[in-house]
């Protein structure tokens, strides 16, 4: 392992497959080349496309070794079932989502016939079996293990519910591909995902790469395969909190907003910060991942204007509303379209980011609600409270192609119009210019002092928003 | 399986009320008595009760209130319950659960017919409520 020296770092994308070559000694990013991804025909064309436009900017160089990760061909999709829908239904929520996964359903209590055709059409990768805290109910997980079986699933389960169910559910399940995990939530309010998480990364690796065509590319490949957004979650957590040599840059939210969709992660305690305020509903994970699947800068263009209504995208675009329809509808049929000093486009596409960013992180963000009660004013808090969060990392095209990055960022920001979220309130904006937070995630693995590094090299200090 | 050999209890104070005290103290001595506790605190809606009943598969639901506004609070517990599909769960109030000097037995009366199984006056020893319990699951001793 001492002799390692070049590596290179795959992130096999819907659209385009993304190379960056790193030296890990020197601890810098060698070059960095995309081509289009081409796993409908063979992932290796786009792949040999790539690495020789990398090779134009490195030379004829030899690499040590080769991570990949993907979200090519449709990414991981999970279906989740659970017991009640506020608590194991959404820790089984919260770990898929934290592994990197699109979720594609959620089904909580029972099972129906109904459910199951769905599931069929849903086409998951991985199902995930949840319900009942260890001891607790045991009969819903069972009803739904036999409704799976029932329709023998070509996909694996993980069962991570109740733990005295567990067994009888396997054997339920006899004959299906079924791996078993320790309880989501084995005491009230008390999540425990890491496992499972660890467990759908596996079943990605194992099961899931070839099944996606991605299997041609492997002898290429050294070890780590991951789901895209796992990578860049690991590579927030890395970011965040160091390693044992050297510090993180503390607490941090992080904003990638896509073509299709919009992904937030937030690396933070996100606790009450006072003593007369009561915290209600599951605590969430310290390192949290949601993803909004209406809100995108091109196919999930309509999400972000009803999110925002007409006339605040017309206000934050200048534009007057007639020119906005007119470039929308136009957008959504040419959905590659990008400003190339293109006015009009480019001030709408920073109203799009802006309400995008605003919308995605209020729903990531927890919020705060004042109650009275015979003992005076008390606050009540559901989810993360962020506002002490002093880092925001951005990333996605419309963020780093545009000069207005930190004036999009601050949309990320506590709004005095909507008090209740708890948004930061005051943040420095990091922003990914050369697309590298996947490829350091991958890195992070091995060789999480260069991660750290490189990143805080490569990551633009955007200022200051307040 | 071990848990199982417990009987599970979800306890809390209902509505917007803020006093913690007591339900700690409730919450030791059950878990003292060798029940499987679940607390979910204060300012709890009848919705977390039935939510925590339902995922932890709760043998009873013991409700705490001190101040005053219990008996609003309380409406309509049995009925969702029904509901949520925890028939016949046992149902325990306690604390100062109404406004003012009234007749407990008039209190009581009131929350029977509410479908609660059992209401306990201001100053209900702990001892009491377990003894209530083990009487409402057949527990021995």
């Amino acid at each position: 392992m001492s002799q390692v020296k070049n590596v290179l770092l795959i992130d096999f994308g819907s659209t385009y497959t993304k190379l960056t070559a790193v030296d890990v000694e020197s601890e810098k990013i060698l070059a960095t080349a995309a081509a289009y991804t081409t796993v409908q025909t063979d992932i290796n064309e786009g792949l040999d496309e790539g690495l020789k436009k990398l090779r134009e900017k490195t030379g004829d160089i030899k690499f040590d070794s080769c991570y990949a990760c993907s979200s090519a061909a449709g990414g991981l999709r999970m279906v989740t079932s659970g017991l009640v829908p506020e608590l194991t239904s959404e820790a089984a929520r919260l770990a898929s989502l934290g592994a990197g996964a699109k979720v594609v359903g959620i089904y909580s209590f029972e099972l129906t016939e109904y459910d199951l055709e769905e599931i069929k059409e849903q086409k998951p990768d991985i199902f995930l079996l949840v319900g009942g805290t260890d001891g607790g109910n045991r009969d819903c997980i069972i009803h739904n293990a036999k409704m799976l079986a029932s329709m023998n699933p070509e996909f694996p389960i993980i069962i991570a519910g109740n733990r005295s169910a567990s067994a009888t559910c396997s054997k339920i399940l006899e004959g299906c591909e079924v791996y078993i995990c320790p309880n989501v939530m084995p005491k009230f309010g008390v999540l425990n995902i890491e496992p499972t998480q660890k467990k759908i990364r596996e079943i990605f690796l194992e099961r899931i790469i070839s099944a996606k065509g991605l299997s041609r590319a492997a002898e290429l490949l050294s070890d780590i395969m991951m789901p895209t957004p796992s990578a860049v979650l690991s590579a927030m957590e890395l970011l965040s909190k160091g390693t044992e040599d050297e510090l993180g840059i503390g607490e941090l939210l992080a904003v990638d907003v896509g073509g299709a969709t919009t992904d937030i992660y937030s690396i933070a305690d996100g606790m009450p910060e006072h003593m007369n305020t009561v915290y209600k509903g599951l605590p969430e994970p310290y390192a949290k991942r949601t993803v909004e699947g209406d809100i995108g800068m091109r196919y999930s263009i309509q999400g972000i204007i009803d999110a925002a209504g007409e006339e605040k995208i017309c206000s934050l675009s200048t534009l007057p509303a007639e020119r906005v329809k007119e470039i929308v509808s136009d957008l959504k049929s040419h959905t590659d379209k990008v400003p190339a000093g293109e006015d009009d486009l480019e001030k709408l596409d920073f109203a799009l980011a802006a309400s995008a960013i605003e919308e995605a992180v209020s729903r990531h963000a927890g919020t705060i609600s004042e109650t009275y009660t015979m003992m005076g004013q008390t606050f009540v808090q559901e989810g993360k409270n962020l506002t002490k969060v002093k880092n925001i990392v951005v990333t996605g095209g419309s963020l780093i192609h545009t000069k207005r990055t930190a004036e999009i960022a601050s949309f990320a920001l506590y709004s005095p119009s909507s008090p209740a979220s708890l948004r930061p309130k005051k943040s420095d904006v990091w922003v990914d210019r050369t697309y590298i937070l996947a490829a350091m995630g991958l890195l992070s693995v091995h060789y999480p002092k260069a991660a750290l590094r490189i990143m805080k090299k490569e990551l633009e200090f955007h200022g200051y928003s307040e | 399986m071990e848990n199982r050999e417990k009987k599970v209890l979800v306890i809390g104070v209902i509505g917007a009320d803020v006093h913690a005290v007591g339900n700690k103290i409730l919450y030791h001595a059950f878990t003292e008595a060798g029940f499987e506790v679940v607390n979910l605190g204060v300012m709890v809606s009848q919705e977390e009760y039935i939510a925590a009943a339902i995922e932890s598969g709760a043998d009873a639901i013991v409700i705490s209130s001190l101040y005053g506004q219990g008996e609003l609070d309380c409406r309509g517990m049995r009925e969702k319950c029904d509901e949520a599909g925890l028939k016949g769960i046992p149902l325990l109030v306690g604390g100062n659960i109404v406004i003012g000097k009234q007749k407990f037995e008039d209190v009581e009366k009131r929350f029977t017919e509410m479908g609660f199984d059992r209401a306990f006056p201001p100053g209900t020893a702990p001892e009491t409520t377990i003894k209530a319990l083990r009487e409402l699951l057949h527990m021995e001793g």
